[in-house]
């Protein structure tokens, strides 16, 4: 067993086993630590593909924010975990039997002959994958790459439009209105005789 | 050598997870939400394995998208759940049938 | 010339649209001035274009004015044919509406009285009426001076139209609005047979212009069709009895002439302009125009005299009963008309054009007497109600005398010169059922005659039965309604002169007759003469015959009035058939009428309800409905739900490709 060999079977061990955690542990805050465990090991899997790049996008970005997210909104919300689970226990032969069939076949299917390509791959080019990348993404995917941009934008606007809300009770200024005043908002001249002169 | 067909194999199982996970977590939405990032794993890892095996950058570029869309997916769906929880006080799919015919 | 075609045919136009328009701004005097100068011009130039034409040989125009349309690599266009036959027809219609046009000015002048006191249109009615009547100057004009069948055709519907609203002019008389229905749906019967011709021809000779069509005769001679498979048939034949079945719905033949007595629901001199002199004629006109068409077809001809002679003696024959004194100068239309027809089937074209102009004047002189009858008479119309206005009315008595000479066929008259020569070429003619027609039309004669001067001598001689206070408001009318008359008068003296060149000479040059049909040029060689043809006349037997007509008509109504109720008790059922008309509008009712509306009923709740609206419309919605309420439970709005079948049926896809 080569050394990719092994690195290759420890990862998808690790990978397969944090992602069966994940979706069998109660506490939601644990499933998703598992996943991101999942995502650890499948970027050291990328990394054996010479995908450095991907991998470490997928640790920095993916772990660092979007599973961080999840983790927020999770704790964030006040979840009765109980209730959630009703029915897991039932419903694991079926979730099991599923998972196997369709694991059975998919292998059928890739271990099929055309799945077999041998190993070692040809001599790849001898630039950095990073580098690679950055030269198609910047060249001949630059329109997708320009879309994907406004699609965060838009997803930016989406989040933050979805959950904005104005509370009643929350006391702030409103500095709009604070410079738009006029005088006589402020100041109310009142008549009134003088003093003195009634005498 | 790793043959291709290990990687793709490795990708169906975390695939058949993701599905088992929907089917036994199927009252809680963020746990659903979390299968389908495992899913998108699974077929990110299927691209990278393609992209390397048949020497083209164009599946590590779609890869690339992919997390894009899966960022923004996310976002926008966690959004919709804090919003949901904020109205419903809670997550539970069985609440949610307001689509009912 | 072209411009000189154009006022002419335009000229009653502006005027119609003017007083139609604009009735409320210009007042009466504003409306029958506008019209009556659009038709006066119309006339004025149409004699000049008489003259220049037929005196001073100016050659016959045919040319087109304006492309209307194209399509499909054919082009329609309006255009003019002008030659002997339409400046004929031109200066007949023109001077027959200028006549009419004068007199409605003395006719309806008192009009409002016979509408309701509450009625919208009651104001303007005198203005619409005006403008009707120069609509139909000008769709007359343009079905006689076109050069091709569309035109004519639009003619033809503009006629119909004009007439179809003239009939129905008291809108709020209910028999007047069933009456104009009845002659629009008649018609329309008539113009589905004659639109079916005017394809059947475009779609064999490729166009629809008179001289394109003309000079494929020879093709068209021997062309067959299969309306039915297995049954040759020819194609002129087909194509000259179909458009004989639309000039039989215009011009009034049997069995689609019941439109026509009813049509006197309309004003008075709208019975004499359209349902007398010209627009009935259009059929004839027609007919004529289409001879090198007709000439190759003895069938059709054969079935025009047949119909045509049926027409003159039976419809005649009704004219008889009649108490209406419109209703009997219509049943008189309806057998001039027969006559007509029956020279036509006769190859006598020229002879039936001569009797359609001395026929246009006398007939509409009639029909102005009978209307300054009715005006004197406070607008009643039943001849029993009236007698003796002889005295009263001098000029109205004496030109309708002249009309009635004239129809019945008075040697001298105009009307004996074009009726005696339509008698005489059928006589000729070798036609098959020629012998029959002959015998049918003479017949006719005495039929003819009885009718008209039992008329005559109800209304004019006779004790007075009007009561009281009519009769001491007779009066005659003004210088508008005898002016035409008089005129009229004169015209028809003056019609029988020209005779000669009109049948004999070669005025009609673009009659075609097939040399064994030409019963005019046979006629030619008995002819010696117009005092020889006179005398002729009072040996022949028509003229004793009419004069039978004319001792009986008098024998019955003056001399011995009580006849009448013997023959009524002795032969009732005879009269009861002939007031039924033959029982035409009883079958047309039953049969027709009676039969659409079932037809509708059946289609409107078999068709409409059950099966449209049951069955496919609130059908489907209710299948919708049904199906839609079987498979709502599968959507529960889960969420898993739908995951669950997405993933099912991933799983399914996936076996299916590993089984496979």
């Amino acid at each position: 067993m080569s050394y990719l060999q092994f690195v290759f079977y420890f990862f998808s061990a690790l990978t397969i086993l944090s992602a069966l955690g994940m979706i069998t542990v109660k506490n939601p805050v644990h499933a998703v630590l598992f996943l991101v465990f999942a995502f650890f090991n499948s970027a050291a899997l990328w990394i054996t593909l010479r995908a450095e790049f991907l991998g470490i996008v997928l640790v920095l970005v993916y772990v660092g924010a979007v599973m961080v997210l999840f983790l927020f909104v999770v704790m964030m919300l006040d979840i009765n975990i109980a209730k959630l689970r009703e029915g897991f226990v039932r419903f694991l032969p079926l979730g099991v039997i599923v998972a196997l069939a369709m694991v059975v076949e998919l292998g059928l299917i890739l271990g099929a002959k055309y799945f077999q390509l041998a190993g070692h791959p040809q001599n790849q080019s001898m630039l950095p994958n990073t580098e690679a990348l950055g030269n198609v993404l910047y060249t001949q995917y630059v329109y997708p790459f320009e879309i994907a941009a406004v699609v965060l934008l838009v997803a930016i606007i989406a989040a933050i439009a979805l959950t904005l809300r104005r509370r009643p009770d929350s006391k702030y200024t409103k500095p709009e209105q604070q410079i738009a005043i006029e005088r006589n908002q402020r100041v109310r001249i009142v008549k009134m005789s003088a003093e003195g002169k009634s005498k | 050598m790793i043959p291709l067909s290990h990687y793709l194999i490795v990708a169906a199982i975390l695939f058949s997870i993701a599905v088992a996970g929907i089917f036994i977590n199927r009252k809680n939405l963020i746990v659903l939400l979390m299968c389908i990032e495992l899913m998108l794993l699974a077929v990110n890892l299927n691209f990278i394995a393609f992209s390397w095996y048949l020497h083209d950058l164009a599946g590590q570029v779609f890869v690339f998208f992919i997390l894009t869309v899966a960022a923004a997916e996310a976002a926008i769906g966690l959004a919709i759940l804090v919003v949901l929880f904020r109205n419903r006080r809670s997550i539970n799919v069985i609440d949610l049938d307001d689509m009912k015919g | 010339m072209e411009t000189v075609y154009l006022i002419i045919a335009l000229a009653p136009l502006v005027g119609a649209i003017i007083a139609g328009l604009f009735g409320k701004k210009i007042g009466k005097t504003g409306a029958h001035t506008v019209t009556i100068l659009g038709v006066g011009l119309s006339f004025g130039l149409s004699v000049w274009v008489f003259v220049r034409l037929v005196f001073q040989g100016m050659p016959t125009y045919d040319g087109n004015v304006y492309t209307w349309m194209m399509a499909g690599g054919y082009s329609f266009h309006i255009g003019f044919l002008i030659d002997h036959l339409s400046a004929l027809m031109m200066l007949i219609v023109t001077f027959v509406s200028l006549m009419v046009h004068i007199y409605t000015i003395g006719y309806m002048a008192h009009d409002e009285e016979l509408w309701p006191s509450d009625s919208q249109v009651r104001s303007t009615a005198y203005q619409r009426f005006f403008s009707y009547i120069a609509l139909f100057t000008f769709s007359m004009l343009m079905l006689v001076m076109s050069n091709n069948l569309l035109q004519l055709f639009f003619g033809w519907e503009a006629v119909g139209l004009v007439s179809y609203l003239l009939i129905g002019f008291y809108m709020n008389k209910e028999s007047a609005i069933y009456a104009n229905l009845k002659a629009f749906i008649v018609n329309r019967v008539g113009d589905f047979g004659f639109l079916l011709g005017i394809a059947a021809l475009f779609a064999y000779t490729g166009s629809l212009n008179y001289e394109e069509i003309f000079s494929q005769t020879g093709k068209l001679a021997t062309a067959t069709v299969m309306l039915i498979p297995g049954q040759e048939w020819s194609l002129p034949s087909v194509v000259a009895i179909l458009l004989f079945i639309g000039a039989m719905g215009k011009s009034a033949q049997v069995p689609l002439h019941v439109w026509l007595p009813d049509s006197m629901e309309g004003p008075t001199p709208i019975s004499a302009l359209i349902h007398a002199a010209t627009m009935v004629t259009a059929g004839i006109f027609m007919v004529t125009r289409m001879s090198p068409i007709y000439e190759l077809s003895t069938t059709a001809l054969s079935l025009m005299l047949i119909i045509g002679s049926i027409g003159a003696f039976f419809m005649g024959l009704i004219g008889v009963v009649q108490n209406d004194i419109k209703r009997v100068i219509a049943f008189s239309t309806l057998s001039q008309l027969g006559y007509m027809t029956a020279a036509l089937g006769a190859s006598a074209y020229a002879a039936g054009m001569f009797h359609l102009m001395t026929h246009a004047f006398f007939k509409a002189l009639l029909f102005l007497a009978a209307g300054s009858v009715i005006m004197a008479m406070h607008h009643e119309q039943d001849i029993r109600k009236m007698g003796g206005l002889r005295k009263y009315m001098p000029i109205t008595y004496v030109t309708a005398l002249i009309g009635s000479l004239a129809l019945i066929g008075f040697p001298g008259t105009s009307g004996f010169f074009s009726k005696d020569s339509i008698i005489e070429a059928v006589e000729l003619s070798h036609i098959p059922g020629a012998h029959f027609a002959a015998a049918l039309l003479i017949l006719g004669v005495f039929v003819t005659a009885l009718y008209t001067f039992r008329l005559f001598f109800l209304v004019f001689h006779g004790r007075e039965r009007m009561d009281a206070h009519t009769r001491a408001h007779l009066h005659e009318p003004p210088w508008v309604v005898t002016l035409p008359l008089t005129l009229l008068a004169l015209a028809t003296i003056g019609a029988g002169g020209v005779m000669y060149p009109l049948l004999f000479g070669d005025f009609f040059r673009s009659i075609y007759v097939a040399p064994d049909h030409n019963v005019l040029a046979e006629l030619h060689h008995h002819f010696h003469g117009a005092l020889a043809f006179l005398i002729d006349g009072f040996l022949a037997p028509p003229f004793w015959l009419s004069m039978a007509g004319v001792l009986v008509a008098w024998d019955v109504t003056l001399y011995r009035s009580k006849l009448g109720i013997h023959v009524h008790s002795r032969l009732g059922w005879v009269r009861t058939i002939l007031q039924n008309g033959y029982g035409f509008d009883a079958f047309n009712d039953y049969v027709f009428a009676r039969g659409a509306r079932g037809l509708g009923r059946l289609l409107w709740k078999a068709g409409d309800a059950l099966l449209i609206d049951g069955l496919i419309v609130n059908g489907t919605a209710r299948v919708i409905g049904w199906t839609a309420d079987r498979l709502r439970w599968i959507q529960t709005g889960y969420v898993y739900h739908y995951s669950f079948a997405m993933i099912i049926g991933l799983l399914v896809l996936l076996s299916w490709y590993v089984l496979r």
